[in-house]
């Protein structure tokens, strides 16, 4: 085995680095201005072949080959230097994949640019108040009135829902069909006056995610990605492309690392916490976790390198990463002691201390649920992945 | 170029060792074994030697096959899967010792030896195991005192033994060494107390000797590749259990309480693979993290070996709980796992100590 990218990689990132080093001078900018010169510098970036990669050249993307080793030097480069990377966001992580596998030309003419570029800001319209694990439920209704669709009902939990002004949504469209094949992928624009949005505040306190209530909004014909009826199947695509999986292992390692961090600056029985004997066992046993996170996320991205299938270890990395959250959550509340007792300020205003782990602490527990709970996560492990027989109440024979 | 998966020679190599432990070590032989007085198996020795175990990671120029500590760990896991009996893994630690040693004459003594099998050797570190905590006193080229927990002394010949201050000294069964069997938890693997009085040994590394720490580590990474192996065969064998007995009339593995549990249980060992492998490859690069990549395997490892195979028997039911099915043999044996070479608590001391913090 080898964890070295090799040579040819390494010359390439003496190329990326250069490009940054010269191209990404924010200096004193701010607000607006500096909103400009990332877009820019992201221009720039995408013409060096750098971002949107899997994106055709006629979106706005750079349509480079798959090479997930170039990719994820590009992805180190730019977290050395800061300098900001792709938009973030469900647009560029599914909806644009979705587009370019089963999206129409004119689909794809229409959305991916602005979405690249930033200017559309896409929720997912998935959950709804009565549908949430069980997604096929959903009850939001489209009917194609007049050569556009009508839609009524609600969507919940959405986030970037704030600042989001399109949503790509599972909506049922065919009432009379069986569950799963009743229902449609439409996209909607959120800035009429059929929509209503309201913020959730979320345990922490904050607005992070939103509901939305649809009074006859309506959508043209064609912004149906896929057939009528094909929506979950076109929910369920996820291309190939280069997002292999090194970035998920490096956020958990930058918690722990931070845990590490809060262990050395808390004090317990008069000495850093870090030399405390249990704290030293509490800190190596989540290291533990986090080992194997980190070292399988290298198991996965030389697969998916090579071209080979993934197999089991590939289901289980969102649980590894949330319940090690949890873990790094419980060890935290250790640590913070009775600053738990208080709630840290805002980010953004003054200094938090030990407190704003509180944060962490509850934003662990948002993880095992979005995305998939972990029962259900447990489940596709199970069936998927050991090939248990299929649950009854959840539709197996 | 960047590679974290297995060649095809590693697998090939895997399947080959799997094969060759299912014929020449069935099942009833297992049982045979754990329920007589003895762990030494000579037709599962033999063969495994002559596939080229023994030589796996030694140099070609003594019978080896030239490859590396990972290599060699893979191949571990797939006996602790089989839980294959005797001390294979140290008899494989003695001749890496030995080839890290400056002595060529002891190597053209003993590496052909130890490659084909010939000669049986093992480790002699026990109870205190880390090694600037063993006593056994050299002096004069001769042994005295004593070591506990010994797998395999019964069928040795050969034994490195640990040293006061932490150095290694070889020595070849004689009149001046006691070997008492004592009763083992793991039947499949079982221990002796060594006492040494005026016994002759040659002194292969002085207490302070790096090569002595790097060894160690290699110890560590290999019981971790053990328990790896384990681990994975009480997934296997209770996920098979689990869709073949009926209760309520369906398979018991429809239920979801019993699915979570088995996930769980995957979940435990499948992403614990990589970071063994991480381990042996830290060592064989010797990056600067290898010691504490060891320390961290070993202990997370074992204890995931302890943790399914308890959560094994209880997805098994009754029959898990029998002698005679034969789980508790990997039971046993992860017990044997977790506390040999040191525990997961004491190993977590050193990865802290080793951090830094
Ligand atoms: C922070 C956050 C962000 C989110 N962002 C979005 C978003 O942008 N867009 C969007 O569409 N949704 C979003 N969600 C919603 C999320 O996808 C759902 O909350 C999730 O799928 C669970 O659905 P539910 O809340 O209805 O819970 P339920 O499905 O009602 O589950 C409740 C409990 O029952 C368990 N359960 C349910 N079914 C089973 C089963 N078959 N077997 C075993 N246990 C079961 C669950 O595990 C859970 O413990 C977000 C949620 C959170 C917390």
């Amino acid at each position: 085995m080898d964890l070295s990218y090799g040579a040819e990689a390494e010359n390439y990132r003496s190329e990326v680095r250069a490009f940054v080093k010269r191209e990404w001078q924010p200096g004193e900018r701010r607000g607006s201005d500096l909103g400009a010169y990332i877009k820019n510098f992201r221009h720039r970036a995408t013409n060096e072949g750098l971002l949107y990669r899997f994106v055709p050249k006629r979106y706005g993307g750079s349509e480079q080959p798959v090479d997930v080793v170039r990719a994820q030097v590009i992805r180190e480069e730019f977290s050395r230097a800061r300098a900001p990377m792709e938009v973030g966001g469900n647009g560029m992580a599914m909806l644009v994949p979705t587009l370019l596998e089963r999206g129409t030309e004119a689909q794809r003419e229409r959305f991916i640019r602005p979405t690249v570029e930033g200017d559309y800001v896409w929720g997912q319209g998935y959950s709804e108040p009565g549908t949430g694990s069980d997604l096929a439920s959903v009850r939001t209704k489209g009917e194609l009135i007049d050569g556009e669709w009508v839609i009524n009902g609600q969507k919940i939990w959405t986030s970037q829902g704030g600042g989001a002004n399109y949503m790509f949504a599972l909506i049922r469209t065919e009432p009379q069909a069986k569950k799963h094949d009743g229902i449609s992928y439409l996209l909607i624009d959120l800035d009429q006056p059929g929509v209503t949005r309201r913020p959730i505040r979320q345990m922490t306190g904050d607005a992070g995610f939103y509901e939305f209530f649809f009074d006859n909004a309506k959508t043209p014909a064609d912004w149906i990605v896929g057939e009528r009826g094909e929506g979950w199947k076109v929910s369920r695509t996820t291309l190939k492309h280069e997002r292999a999986s090194i970035g998920s292992a490096a956020s958990l390692g930058a918690q722990f690392e931070k845990l590490v961090e809060l262990a050395r600056e808390v004090e317990r029985d008069g000495r850093p916490a870090i030399q405390d004997p249990e704290i030293r066992q509490l800190l190596t046993r989540i290291e533990g976790w986090v080992m194997a996170h980190r070292c399988s996320s290298y198991r996965l991205f030389s697969l998916a390198a090579a071209q080979e299938e993934p197999g089991i270890v590939q289901l289980m990395m969102k649980l590894l990463l949330t319940e090690t959250g949890h873990e790094i959550a419980l060890a935290a509340q250790e640590l913070i002691g009775d600053e738990a007792l208080l709630e840290p300020p805002p980010s953004g205003h003054g200094k938090r201390g030990p407190s704003k782990w509180l944060d962490q602490i509850m934003g662990s527990l948002g993880n095992s649920i979005a995305g998939g709970t972990t029962n259900i996560h447990r489940g596709i492990i199970a069936e998927r992945g050991l090939g248990l027989p299929r649950d009854l109440a959840m539709g197996g024979e | 170029m960047m590679r974290f998966h297995p060649t095809e020679e590693q697998l090939a190599i895997q399947d080959a060792l799997r094969g060759t432990l299912a014929d020449s070590f069935p099942k009833e032989r297992l049982h045979e074994l754990v329920d007589g007085d003895t762990d030494f198996d000579k037709p599962s020795w033999d063969a495994l030697m002559a596939l080229g175990l023994g030589g796996l990671a030694l140099p070609e120029i003594w019978g080896g096959a030239g490859l590396g500590l990972l290599d060699l760990a893979m191949a571990i896991e797939v006996l602790g899967d089989g839980a294959a009996a005797g001390p294979i893994l140290q008899h494989c630690l003695v001749a890496l010792a030995i080839a890290s040693s400056a002595s060529e004459e002891l190597k053209a003594r003993w590496l052909p030896e130890l490659a084909s099998g010939g000669t049986v050797a093992t480790v002699a570190w026990g109870g205190e195991w880390l090694p600037e905590k063993w006593t056994v006193k050299i002096e004069d080229g001769v042994l005295s005192g004593m070591v506990r927990y010994v797998p395999g002394a019964n069928a040795a010949h050969l034994f490195l033994v640990g040293t006061a201050g932490g150095g290694l000294a070889l020595c070849e069964l004689e009149a001046g060494m006691r070997v008492s069997a004592q009763h083992s938890s793991d039947r499949s693997r079982r221990t002796a107390t060594v006492t040494f009085k005026n016994a002759k040994a040659v002194e292969l590394f002085e207490p302070g000797d790096p090569t002595v720490a790097r060894l160690f580590d290699a110890a560590l990474v290999l019981i971790a590749a053990d328990a790896l192996g384990g681990a994975q065969h009480c997934v296997d064998l209770s996920v098979a259990y689990a869709k073949e007995r009926e209760q309520f009339g369906q398979p018991i593995g429809r239920f979801q309480a019993l699915k979570h549990q088995l996930a769980g249980m995957a979940l435990e060992v499948e992403p614990a693979r990589a970071m063994m492998w991480y381990a042996a490859y830290a060592w064989d690069m010797q990056l600067a993290e290898a010691s504490r990549a060891a320390a961290m395997a070993k202990a997370h490892i074992a204890d995931r070996f302890v943790s399914v195979a308890r959560a094994a028997v209880a997805a098994h039911g009754g029959i898990g709980y029998t002698w005679e099915y034969g789980l508790v043999i990997w039971f046993r044996r992860s017990m044997f796992d977790r506390a040999y070479l040191g525990s997961p608590a004491v190993h977590r001391a050193r990865a802290a100590d080793l951090a830094g913090w």
